[in-house]
């Protein structure tokens, strides 16, 4: 009852941007027996008439979440809608957002950058499934005039840069890591990201694995509170500054980097080497992370810092967050043929865009519990 | 507002006695206009009441558990839950401000030079340009901000005023040079409002008695004279209320503010230095916000916000009134 009016109130606010954001804290935010209503009605008090409903949504299903792997998921949906007619409306409303609309059962799936948290998990009226999609790397990017060479840098290095404890380009604890390199002795001026994303959780988590420092503040989030530095709006945003800002640094999805061509740091892993951020070298992290997960994993692992020589250390998983029992028959069948498309033919697209698609020995695993999605969920 | 639709209505068909059967029709008439109307006087009013308290329902939870340092900690920290929305409520006034301070003088200028001297052929194509600018989307000014404004900035101003100036180390324009910035927000600002105060005050000066210009003039005024003297003075509380709706567009401008701003939670007093405003702060964090009190804190920002307006509002009101009040 408090929340609906939400939507009607806030409606005359102003920008697109606004609405659309307020418009899904509403329909999420707290219990409203009016959208749940609404919901449910849909899926489950009608059990006999499932083919009737399904062919109410001309046969397609509904997501909303993260932003990180839209272009991917932009493309997926197009290629599945034309090959086997089924739609699916996706919003790249944000992994909070995404995370808030499954939650309440508005949507389908539910996709984020961020594993769910046992809390969150809690608030869930139906179990659900983490369904890794793809592989996202964050590189490091920087605009220093001089240097021809990627710059090396380790874990801790770019912790106390983003802390704001190394000041200067040419601060020793740079050049000893590059000895051949010019650096300039200027300010390092630090880019992050303005708006809560998926890109600063995945990150921050990374810092605050490998810098105490970090870990203690500003920590791991969507949004924290930066010691040093300015926010720029998204991706394009960052890029942008950097471009534009001699003696900047700052971190962005592996695609946008390579788009603009931008300078990208390598980076020291777990096993010492020094490591440029390549698709490649998140499969590698995945690979060597998923090798030592138990069979009953439910996939909301790190895999962050993971081991291996061409391992590149700041990847994580996106997921889809998936019914484990969806109500509605036809909708679990089609969820499920999706899935299991996009742990096969989809997995193809991945690396043209960017992201770095899921090792085979992944895919192979998460088709068997893709297969266990079975309706009959709670009436 | 009520008043003025309700008044010329009432007399119509009451005291009547000849006719009676169309006096009824025109009397049903005229009730359902006159309902009608009221009730979309009242419908404004009513919604504003409901968007103001469902703000301050949902901010509540935070603006109670942080209280008063809600407003005057800078704080916001949504890994650890404490928000304090000082430098936003900061931001949003020193850009406002900046916006109203540039861009007052360029367009009661602008107005004065449409309405007094520029031939009406150019008159109409000027004044059709400046209102142009108001039709521009806040997202284009924004990107124009980003890829002109802002470089402009870094590259030639803060180099200019720092080193050539030698101001470095003056409050006002110290720090690194990031480009994105408080006075970048306010400049882009200016340009956004110019073409409401401008428009307003163009539209005041003309409405200014032409027997006032030749009085003026007939007492041997020139005509910058009679301008300063007669006209500007005459139009002053209309003058006032255009600068008043630049700064309502100026406090809640988002998407321009939040590209150039850099987005920083802090009170510098350097202008060189980025910031934060209320507005775009919301915009920014809203759709990841996944915990309660960082979505209730975003919604205690907005709280703040419309208060702040209110506020702001009411003082120009007054001012408005008292200005009107000293010329009569």
């Amino acid at each position: 009852m408090p929340m609906t009016t939400y939507h009607r109130t806030h409606e005359f606010g102003g920008s697109v941007k606004h609405l659309l954001a307020i418009a899904a804290a509403a329909a999420t935010w707290s219990c409203s027996p009016g959208s749940k209503d609404q919901a449910t009605t849909n899926d489950t008090t009608k059990p006999t008439a499932a083919t009737a409903t399904s062919s109410n949504d001309a046969g397609g299903l509904t997501g909303a979440g993260a932003t990180f792997p839209q272009p991917l998921y932009q493309k997926w949906f197009d290629e599945y809608a034309t090959k086997t007619g089924v739609k699916i409306n996706y919003q790249p409303i944000g992994s909070g957002g995404g995370i808030r609309q499954f939650t309440e059962g508005t949507v389908d799936f539910g996709a984020s950058e961020a594993p769910m948290t046992d809390e969150e998990m809690s608030k869930l009226k139906a179990p659900a499934y983490h369904i890794p999609t793809t592989v996202g790397v964050v590189a490091i990017t920087y605009n220093v005039p001089g240097v021809t060479e990627p710059l090396k840098l380790t874990g801790p290095v770019v912790a106390d840069i983003f802390l704001g404890k190394i000041k200067k380009w040419n601060d020793t604890r740079i050049t000893s890591l590059n000895p051949g390199a010019t650096l300039p002795a200027s300010d390092i001026l630090v880019v992050h990201r303005a708006e809560g994303s998926g890109t600063t959780f995945i990150f921050s988590s990374y810092l605050a694995a490998v810098s105490p420092a970090w870990k203690t503040s500003p920590g791991a989030g969507k949004e924290l509170q930066w010691p040093v530095g300015l926010g720029a709006q998204g991706s394009q945003g960052v890029t942008g500054q950097i471009k534009q800002t001699a003696g900047s640094v700052g971190y962005i999805e592996l695609a946008f980097a390579k788009q603009n061509k931008l300078g990208t740091a390598l980076l020291q892993n777990a096993d010492g080497q020094f490591v440029a951020p390549t698709a490649e070298g998140g499969s590698a992290a995945a690979e060597g992370a998923v090798s030592k997960l138990p069979a009953n994993t439910d996939y909301r692992v790190s895999i962050l810092n993971a081991s291996g020589a061409t391992t590149y250390p700041i990847a994580s998983f996106t997921w889809l967050l998936v019914p484990t029992k969806p109500t509605d028959a036809a909708k679990a069948k089609r969820l499920a043929d999706f899935l299991r498309w996009a742990m096969t033919d989809g997995q193809k697209d991945a690396s043209a865009l960017d992201y770095a698609p899921l090792p085979q020995s992944l895919s192979t695993r998460l088709m068997t519990r893709i297969d266990s999605i079975a309706p009959g969920g709670a009436r | 507002m009520t008043d003025g639709v309700a008044t010329p209505i009432t007399p119509v068909s009451r005291g009547e006695s000849n006719g009676e059967i169309r006096i009824e029709a025109s009397a049903i008439g005229d009730r359902i206009y006159k309902w009608a109307t009221t009730g979309f006087a009242l419908l404004i009013p009513g919604l504003l009441i409901l968007v103001a308290f469902e703000v301050f329902r949902a901010g509540w939870p935070a603006l109670s558990k942080f209280g008063f340092s809600f407003l005057t900690s800078s704080d916001w920290d949504a890994v650890n839950g404490k928000f304090g929305a000082a430098p936003a409520i900061y931001g949003t006034l020193v850009s406002s401000a900046i916006a109203l301070i540039i861009a007052t003088p360029l367009a009661v200028g602008v107005a004065i030079f449409l309405s007094e001297f520029a031939p009406s052929w150019l008159r109409q194509i000027l004044a059709f340009l400046v209102d142009l600018l108001a039709a521009i989307p806040s997202v284009v000014y924004g990107l124009w901000a980003l890829l002109v404004l802002v470089p402009a900035m870094r590259e030639h101003l803060m180099p200019f005023v720092k080193e050539t100036l030698h101001l470095g180390d003056f409050p006002l324009f110290s720090g690194p040079a990031y480009g994105p910035s408080m006075l970048a927000a306010g400049c882009i600002l200016a340009i956004m409002v110019l073409p409401y105060i401008s428009a307003v005050t163009r539209e005041v000066l003309m409405a200014v008695p032409r027997s006032q210009r030749e009085a003026a003039l007939a007492l041997g005024a020139t005509r910058w004279e009679m301008i300063r003297d007669a006209v500007v003075p005459y139009a002053r509380s209309g003058i006032i209320g255009g600068i008043i709706l630049g700064l309502g567009r100026a406090l809640g401008e988002t998407m321009a503010v939040a590209m150039v701003i850099g987005n920083r939670h802090e009170i510098s007093v350097s202008l060189f230095q980025p910031g934060y405003t209320m507005a775009s702060l919301i915009a920014n964090e809203l759709s990841e916000a996944t915990n309660d009190i960082h979505l209730s804190a975003l919604m205690g920002i907005g709280a703040v916000l419309f208060l702040i307006t209110i506020i702001v509002n009411s003082i120009a009101r007054w001012l408005v009134w008292q200005t009107g009040r000293t010329r009569a």
